[in-house]
């Protein structure tokens, strides 16, 4: 996340690298101990999840993998563990170590995914909102409004479930990366519309807005190359804590029968598969999954904060 | 006042409108009703038969309206599993998620206004800084994985075995950190009393309280670190206001500045807040009731939903679009009431 505001920051061409250097931003980050630390564990973890192919020992799609004989092992530190599965097997004998990997690329593929459909759209009705205003600007208000007090996790389940019980599960868990990026999408662009609405308000009066108007340029382009661009660190600090929610609620919505199929999970479906075997002593299943979804999303959380504080010049005082 | 109100309610009609025509829709293109109540043998030309008596081949705006007419006469249908009005099962499971929605924020209330004042008053106190770590783990751990979490440790049971049990102190440290597990996890227990009508309560017996404990507490644990954080942020804004000074510099006690003074200002947005969490606390009964089996609305409608029972499931969210509209509504007129600058008429700033 930092990195790409840094380049975006440091734009002009020369001494890009001095500027990022330079920046406040980079002086704070290299003070900050916890978002170092926050920034190594989510890009190992990014890195690791999209290179699982490649770190896994075994491939937990290809059914011909998997042993049904050496299910529920416990991992290493506990007697009865087999060397071949350092974190222990699942309930359908597949290495927990392998499909953790591919669970959390699955769940970082939709929470990015979620996040860029919800900025796309959210973007778009707040810069339209707040600039063109009047009508528009109610009934996009209006709708962000009800979305919002409705709860998106509310949205996101009840859109989940219709969509599954109109098309059926088959088809549901067929395209559930595409279906979870739609429903969590749809669910959470009223909070990008918000601050963006609010930030353009701040910005359309004043004069670099009114120089490109009487320049006669038309308001699509001074909507988005003029305005948009002054727009930016709130969206940047709110995308963080988007993604963090966006890979929440796909947990949710898998824990709840909702989202990834058992035979592609993600790290939800992974708990909600263990938590059927969580009585029978095999805590390993649910909470190993669960373990790492918390420290994915508590170190977005936690990077997002120092975003935060970084962009938002009303809390240098306090 | 009295415009404001009206705005409001008008406000509150054309949201429920919205999601009645929405609820209709649903219920209109998803499944056959015919299918549901005629065997396999039936013939067509019968199957239209009764298609025409039920109306079913009337037009769209026809069918809303009868549909809206019975809504608003409380019926809603009947439900395809339970083979009885969805209203009245709705309502058999409404007690069960009330009290657990009680139950949690009776906790959020109780802790995040203590830790939230104490650590504005003293932010740089030890104290507050393990508050404050703590919630901000508390909001990345998901509902479902808090509660899972809370039945391995209080339901199920630990067994630490990661001290050297030859020695004193290791054993003592092993039992120290190994839990009984004796907590029920399950259902809403045998103890229920019940008070009037369907409401059986889990708040008069001890077994009653002690299977409310585990699922009210995940329920709460989403929200207290949010309210902490809130509480905190909107104090420490407060204490630097100019009337606050004022207070202290008349040499008030400190005690009375914090909670008289300070603490009714910043309770002002936190009601906001808390309104609008109603929704997202209502999203959560679901992943709660999940976890522990608590026969309340979230489970229903989860059932609902894996049957397909499409009466019960626009049943529900008739309803939850009732609470929330009525809750929103309250939460504004109580807005308005605590606060009086704010312009009840006018558009907001």
């Amino acid at each position: 996340m930092s990195t790409t505001s840094n380049s975006s920051q440091a734009s002009a061409s020369p001494g890009r690298w001095e500027r990022v250097r330079d920046s406040y931003m980079w002086y704070s980050f290299k003070r900050d101990r916890t978002a170092q630390l926050c920034l190594a564990v989510f890009i190992c973890m990014v890195i690791a999840a999209f290179a699982s192919p490649l770190i896994a020992p075994t491939n937990p799609y290809d059914l011909a993998q998997i042993d049904i004989m050496s299910s529920e092992l416990p991992p290493f530190w506990i007697d009865g563990a087999d060397d071949r599965y350092a974190l222990g097997t699942d309930a359908q004998g597949r290495d927990l170590w392998s499909i953790v990997l591919y669970g959390t690329r699955v769940s970082l593929l939709i929470g990015f995914g979620a996040v860029i459909l919800q900025a796309l759209l959210g973007v778009t009705f707040g810069l339209m909102a707040g600039y063109l205003g009047g009508r528009v600007d109610t009934i996009l208000m209006r709708l962000a409004d009800i979305q919002l007090s409705f709860s998106t996790l509310m949205v996101a389940i009840v859109v989940g479930a219709l969509v599954k019980a109109t098309m059926g599960s088959a088809f549901y868990s067929q395209y559930a990366v595409m279906m979870l990026i739609l429903i969590i999408g749809l669910a959470e662009w009223p909070q990008y519309a918000r601050t963006v609405r609010a930030s353009v308000l701040a910005e359309k009066n004043k004069e670099y807005v009114d120089a490109a108007r009487v320049m006669g340029l038309r308001s699509k382009r001074i909507m988005f190359r003029h305005v948009l661009p002054n727009t930016m660190s709130p969206i940047f600090v709110i995308s963080t804590v988007q993604i963090a929610n966006a890979i929440i609620s796909e947990a949710a919505l898998s824990f709840l029968g909702l989202g990834m199929p058992e035979t592609h999970p993600s790290l939800g479906s992974l708990i909600k598969s263990g938590f059927d075997y969580i009585q029978s002593g095999s805590w390993w299943i649910t909470l190993i999954p669960g373990a790492v979804l918390v420290v994915l999303v508590l170190s977005i959380n936690l990077l997002g904060d120092w975003l935060r504080d970084v962009m938002n010049p009303r809390l240098y005082k306090g | 006042m009295i415009a404001f109100l009206i705005k409001r309610l008008m406000h509150a009609i054309l949201v429920m409108f919205v999601i009645s025509v929405l609820a209709f829709a649903i219920q209109d293109n998803l499944g056959d009703p015919v299918q549901q109540m005629v065997g396999q043998s039936v013939p067509e030309s019968e199957r239209e038969e009764i298609r025409e008596r039920l109306g079913l081949n009337d037009p769209f705006l026809v069918q809303y309206a009868r549909f809206a007419r019975n809504a608003v006469q409380g019926d809603f249908g009947y439900s395809y599993f339970y083979r009885e009005p969805a209203l009245e099962v709705i309502a058999r499971h409404l007690p069960a998620t009330l009290e657990l929605v009680f139950a949690a924020t009776l906790i959020i209330v109780l802790f995040s206004v203590p830790i939230g004042v104490y650590s504005a008053i003293k932010p740089r106190s030890p104290i507050s800084r393990l508050f404050m770590g703590v919630s901000i783990i508390g909001i990345s751990i998901p509902v479902f994985l808090t509660a899972i979490v809370l039945i391995q440790i209080f339901a199920i049971g630990v067994t630490v075995t990661l001290f050297p049990e030859s020695t004193g102190w290791g054993a003592w440290l092993n039992a120290f950190f190994s839990t009984e597990g004796n907590m029920p996890s399950f259902g809403r227990g045998y103890d229920l009393v019940n008070v009037v009508g369907n409401w059986d309560t889990n708040l008069a017996t001890w077994n009653g309280l002690q299977h409310l404990v585990l699922p009210a507490v995940s329920l709460a644990s989403i929200m207290l670190p949010l309210f902490i954080r809130l509480i905190r942020a909107e104090m420490m804004e407060v204490l630097q206001s100019e009337y606050v000074k004022y207070a202290r510099a008349k040499g008030i006690s400190m005690r009375r500045v914090y909670f008289v003074h300070a603490l009714k200002n910043t309770m002002l947005p936190v009601i906001t807040v808390g309104g609008v969490q109603i929704g997202t606390m209502v999203a959560y009964t679901i992943l709660t009731e999940t976890v522990f089996q608590w026969p309340g609305m979230g489970l229903m409608f989860l059932d609902a939903i894996n049957r397909a029972d499409i009466p019960l499931i626009v049943t529900y969210l008739m309803i939850v679009g009732v609470i929330f509209v009525v809750t929103n509504t309250i939460v504004d007129l109580i807005y308005g009431l605590v606060n009086p600058t704010v312009k009840l008429t006018g558009k907001p700033a």
